[in-house]
């Protein structure tokens, strides 16, 4: 009976950890599909898997920095300039992510500045 | 890109370099859309500045020719090859005009596509019967002389006739008009500047050091006012003024000319940005 109940307890707490270990691995097949496509030019594609990737695992950070790069390559600044700042919460010291946003800001503050003038 | 970008992109490059699986470089080309909406404009038409600032460039053709050769290779705009109006005297002789008889002011003739571009201004307003021309035309020509933004002021209100604008696109089926002064003035400073300098130590290890040294330095500074005009209706659409500047060693000759392209090479990519939707291509990092 004791038996029992542990392992039921066991199963219970493991059960949302198998279910984002899924996520996290379904996730992650979709990023790296997004990258080889978005090598071979097909960046609405990419976008579109990126976009699925942070549905399923909203806290990978990696596939939030893709997704920017995909909305940055579309012209989306707003939407670009959201998913780098939630990559970068979710992973403050990432050098390739501060680089990436570094150089769009960039850009994208000319942009407003030049639409304010 | 700024000093720290290139720092950060080459340290990633060189980790990527020592064997990182998970970080791919890819090329990105972001586009910056267009300010201006140029759809109804199939064709335009860089009419001319008022220039002045310098005798050693002539800024109205030289912008002219450059902004008419920029449009035709990065646009999908047809230019139109017409001579280049002289907008000072026009503004100047419209200021007159408009002082005694309201009369509209000539506009430069249409001219064959096929022919060459002119190299000389036309001179639309022929002088009244009677008058001697020769103290005429020095006369025009010291009114004529814009030296400082000040005197760019006295022609600016040539670009609110619309009337002026709406006849000149009428001869060139309604183009969008590109017109507005540039003034390319010499400058001279003399100051410290921070400088960066290599000095070796006793083991031969090489340092960079911030030195703070005075100098005199000559160079040019460039102020261009771009303005465009709807040929349809005369009225000004959009215009946009720019300031750069370029200083040299004062022991350093550079042609006033190279000075205004290296200028003018600045301001280019803005330019077209008006006009149309730019790209500008950088690589980012997609990670797994």
């Amino acid at each position: 009976m004791l038996l029992r109940a542990v392992a039921l307890t066991a199963a219970i707490v493991a059960t949302p950890s198998l279910a984002s270990a899924d996520a996290r691995s379904e996730s992650k097949s979709q990023v790296e599909f997004g990258i080889k496509v978005a090598q071979n030019g097909l960046w609405k594609e990419a976008t579109y898997r990126w976009e699925k990737a942070v549905q399923l695992d909203p806290t990978y950070a990696e596939a939030w920095n893709n997704l920017a790069v995909g909305y940055e390559h579309d012209g989306r600044f707003e939407d670009a300039e959201n998913a780098y700042q939630k990559a970068l919460k979710l992973d403050p010291k990432n050098i390739a992510i501060r680089t990436n946003y570094d150089l769009f800001k960039e850009i994208h503050d000319r942009t407003k500045r030049r639409r304010d003038r | 890109m700024t000093a720290r970008n290139v720092a950060a992109i080459a340290s990633l490059a060189l980790v990527c370099a020592s064997g990182c699986t998970n970080l791919y470089e890819v090329p990105v080309e972001t586009p910056i859309q267009a300010k201006l909406d140029v759809g109804p404009f199939r064709r335009v038409l860089v009419a001319g500045f008022i220039a002045g600032g310098t005798d050693d460039v002539d800024g109205n053709l030289e912008t002219v020719r450059l902004l008419r050769s920029q449009l035709r290779s990065k646009t999908n705009l047809r230019v139109i090859e017409a001579e280049v109006l002289p907008l000072v005297e026009l503004a100047g002789e419209q200021a007159a005009k408009n002082a005694s008889t309201p009369e509209p002011v000539a506009i430069a003739p249409v001219v064959d596509p096929n022919a060459p571009p002119a190299t000389t201004p036309a001179i639309p307003a022929t002088p009244p019967a009677g008058a001697t021309e020769e103290p005429k035309a020095t006369a025009n020509k010291d009114a004529a002389t814009v030296r400082s933004r000040k005197d760019v002021e006295k022609f600016e209100r040539i670009f609110a006739d619309a009337a002026f604008w709406k006849k000149l696109g009428e001869e060139y089926e309604s183009p969008l008009i590109v017109t507005g002064t540039v003034m390319f003035t010499p400058q001279q400073t003399a100051g410290f500047v921070n400088q960066q300098r290599e000095v070796y130590d006793n083991l031969g290890r090489r340092q960079v050091i911030p030195v703070r040294t005075y100098m005199e330095r000559k160079g040019f500074v460039l102020e261009p006012k771009f303005v465009f005009i709807d040929g349809r209706t005369g009225a000004t659409i959009y215009s946009e003024t720019y300031r750069r500047e370029r200083l040299y060693n004062s022991n350093q000759t550079t042609p006033a000319l190279a000075s205004y392209f290296e200028l003018m090479d600045e301001l280019l990519p803005d330019f077209l940005g008006a006009l149309s939707t730019q790209k500008i291509r950088g690589s980012r990092f997609l990670l797994r």
